[in-house]
């Protein structure tokens, strides 16, 4: 496999969500969402009341693989900020680490100016806590394969019961 | 590549329908969407053309219920089969847990079929994943149609590494459910061996 599973602690996942927490109110944004290039959804903060975050996760992943895809046509490693804007609300899409995707969503109450600075700021301590939670799960994988190990055929087949 | 949560206590997986063009797979998702309890999907996105053919993809988040206390979340994606539309596959094919290749039953089809298995080979060998060790089921689509090849010449090439495979009438659901089942239990199994 070229790349491990991602793994999410309690700790870690405290200490994300206080960051975006955070963003959203420095950015003083509606919504900030933390994905997985892969399009999982790992966070979210704001009103996501009425939200469809698993598609908006999975689109978001889409995207940010599609302009990728377009950077390197043009030889460039990616395009690290994308920026959405609409009528009312508008995106803005960061990379952070080359792993994870934040997204925040905004309206007039903001400006472009804020969110990029308050994101950038962000991105750096997600970054950190990422990086933690990665050399985390390097060094203990046994917390993992103890979960999975102990499911069954059993269990599996009842899935679809 | 899966994401185990211990905080949310989730287990997501991503499953992603490969094939040829026309074979069937936005139709594998359709029946699932239309048969599963809205309690226990989200809703079903179709990045596709005017003429309803793949753009980029369709996506289905299902929830299949718990293991140990953990959700099980599967991620069901769709390539385009289209030819020309490789580089999407290809992004589509990232971090992928497991693959249902549709085949088009259809006699005329049979050189689109092992076109679009090479094909998934090779963009797999790019991402770095190989055929022998990532979980692949094999569904072979439209057997309700006249001029369909033999079971037997169809096992003979493309199922040479004898992977679990079923027969299938997708748009009547046939066979839709018994692929969807086995893909999930490959990956489950796959992820209790150790990443």
């Amino acid at each position: 496999m070229p790349t491990s599973s991602l793994v999410m602690f309690e700790e870690e996942f405290k200490q994300i969500t206080a960051v975006i927490d955070r963003l959203l109110k420095e950015a003083n944004a509606k919504v900030v969402f933390l994905v997985d290039k892969d399009g999982q959804l790992i966070a979210a903060s704001g009103e996501t009341g009425d939200m469809d975050t698993t598609s908006l996760a999975s689109l978001t992943a889409g995207n940010i693989a599609a302009t990728g895809g377009l950077a390197k046509l043009i030889g460039e490693k990616e395009f690290s900020i994308l920026f959405h804007e609409g009528e009312k609300d508008n995106l803005h899409i960061s990379i952070v680490g080359q792993r994870v995707i934040v997204v925040v969503i905004f309206d007039q109450r903001s400006s472009l100016g804020l969110v990029r600075l308050r994101v950038k700021k962000a991105n750096d301590e997600l970054n950190a806590i990422l990086q933690k939670l990665l050399r985390r799960v390097e060094k203990k994988p046994s917390v993992q394969e103890n979960l999975l190990a102990e499911i069954t055929d059993t269990d599996i087949d009842k899935l679809f019961h | 590549m899966s994401f185990i949560n211990y905080s949310s206590r989730e287990i997501n997986c991503k499953i992603v329908y490969y094939g040829p063009g026309l074979c069937g797979k936005t139709t594998n998702l359709s029946f699932i969407f239309k048969k599963t309890n809205p309690e226990h999907r989200g809703k079903m996105i179709s990045l596709a053309t005017e003429t309803e053919r793949t753009l980029f993809f369709d996506f289905l988040p299902l929830s299949l219920g718990d293991i140990k206390g953990f959700k099980t979340r599967f991620h069901l994606y769709t390539v385009p089969g289209q030819i020309f539309y490789d580089a999407s596959r290809k992004l589509i094919l990232k971090g992928v847990d497991g693959i249902v290749f549709v085949a088009d039953s259809q006699i005329e089809r049979m050189d689109a079929n092992i076109e679009s298995f090479e094909n998934m080979k090779a963009n797999l060998k790019e991402q770095g994943y190989d055929i022998s060790n990532i979980p692949y089921v094999i569904q072979y689509n439209k057997r309700d149609l006249a001029n369909v090849v033999p079971l037997a010449e169809f096992k003979k090439v493309l199922n040479v590494n004898g992977a679990p495979d079923f027969e299938a009438v997708a748009a009547t659901g046939v066979g839709v459910f018994e692929t969807l089942k086995a893909i999930v239990k490959l990956v489950l199994i796959e992820l209790k061996k150790g990443t």
